[in-house]
């Protein structure tokens, strides 16, 4: 055989050898993504199932809750009134009266009471519940109905007038010793019952009385 | 004669090196595909894993309608409670 026939034969055999290296790496690289699909394959099998009702509950929660804020809506608006109810809305979450009702767009053109401003959360709910007063009904843009600052005066008015509003005319202490400007006989007053001071007797009397 | 020396200098020189060279590109590809292939399986792994509380949402489904209802129950208690505005 001719040299340049041998020489031939090592070439082809020397492509032939790099072919097939470069193949059967091919292969092995064909064959790991092929396991590494196959995991991600088994992930998003498990994703669609594990997703497939989640609309269903979701649309059936939301239907829901859809029917309980219509239900406390109306309520809300039954009970309060349209103004008061977006004023509460508002004084709870404000911003939130300017977005109005969801069922009651004619809610999204009243203008929010400033409800929070004036009552606390709790004195709103007894408000509501006890009187059903129109309170804060005034326009916003007055003056407040009740000071909060100073609101105090309000809750005493629900109770007897003895001391809760008018306190600095009510009767000083007495004053004792000898040269008090009341004496007392002591055959008198000791073992008898103890006088009585009516509110607002005695007004004139005392060192801190002052003149109503 | 002359023919078979230049036939072997131009598979030697020219068609094996080009023959290595495209393979060797189809190689390196085809390795580059792999680490990207784990990294997708790994995700869709962790997705599904993520996915394990979906099963809640039925309890959550069923506190909602318990909640609406109790809050239908006592609205109408309000209802009828308060008077209207």
């Amino acid at each position: 055989m001719p040299a340049a026939g041998v020489v031939m034969i090592i070439a082809v055999v020397l492509i032939v050898a790099a072919v097939v290296f470069y193949l059967v790496s091919v292969i092995l690289a064909l064959r790991k993504i092929t396991t590494g699909l196959d995991d991600a394959i088994t992930g998003v099998v498990g994703i669609i199932e594990k997703s497939a009702p989640v609309e269903g509950v979701v649309t059936t929660i939301n239907k829901n809750l859809d029917a309980g804020v219509d239900l406390l809506e109306g309520l809300l608006v039954k009970k309060a009134g349209m103004d008061d109810a977006v004023g509460l809305i508002d004084g709870l979450y404000p911003g939130a009266g300017a977005e109005g009702l969801r069922n009651f767009p004619e809610s999204k053109e009243v203008k929010p009471l400033r409800i929070s401003e004036v009552y606390t959360k709790g004195t709103l709910t007894l408000a509501r519940l006890g009187r059903e007063a129109p309170i804060a009904a005034a326009s916003p843009n007055g003056p407040a109905l009740r000071n909060p600052a100073y609101g105090s005066t309000a809750a005493r008015a629900l109770y007897p007038e003895v001391r809760q509003t008018r306190p600095e005319v009510m009767p000083p202490s007495p004053v004792i010793g000898t040269d008090s400007p009341i004496q007392y006989d002591p055959t008198e007053e000791v073992g008898g019952p103890r006088k009585r001071m009516p509110a607002g007797s005695e007004r004139s009397t005392g060192a801190d009385a002052r003149a109503v | 004669m002359i023919l078979e020396w230049i036939g072997d200098v131009v598979l030697l020189i020219v068609v094996l090196p080009v023959v290595i060279y495209l393979l060797h590109g189809v190689l390196k590809a085809a390795n580059s595909i792999v680490p990207s292939v784990r990294s997708i399986a790994a995700s869709a792994n962790d997705g599904s894993a993520d996915l394990d509380g979906a099963a809640l949402l039925a309890t959550t489904q069923d506190q909602v309608i318990k909640t609406v209802e109790s809050a239908a129950d006592y609205g109408g208690s309000l209802d009828v409670i308060l008077d209207d505005a």
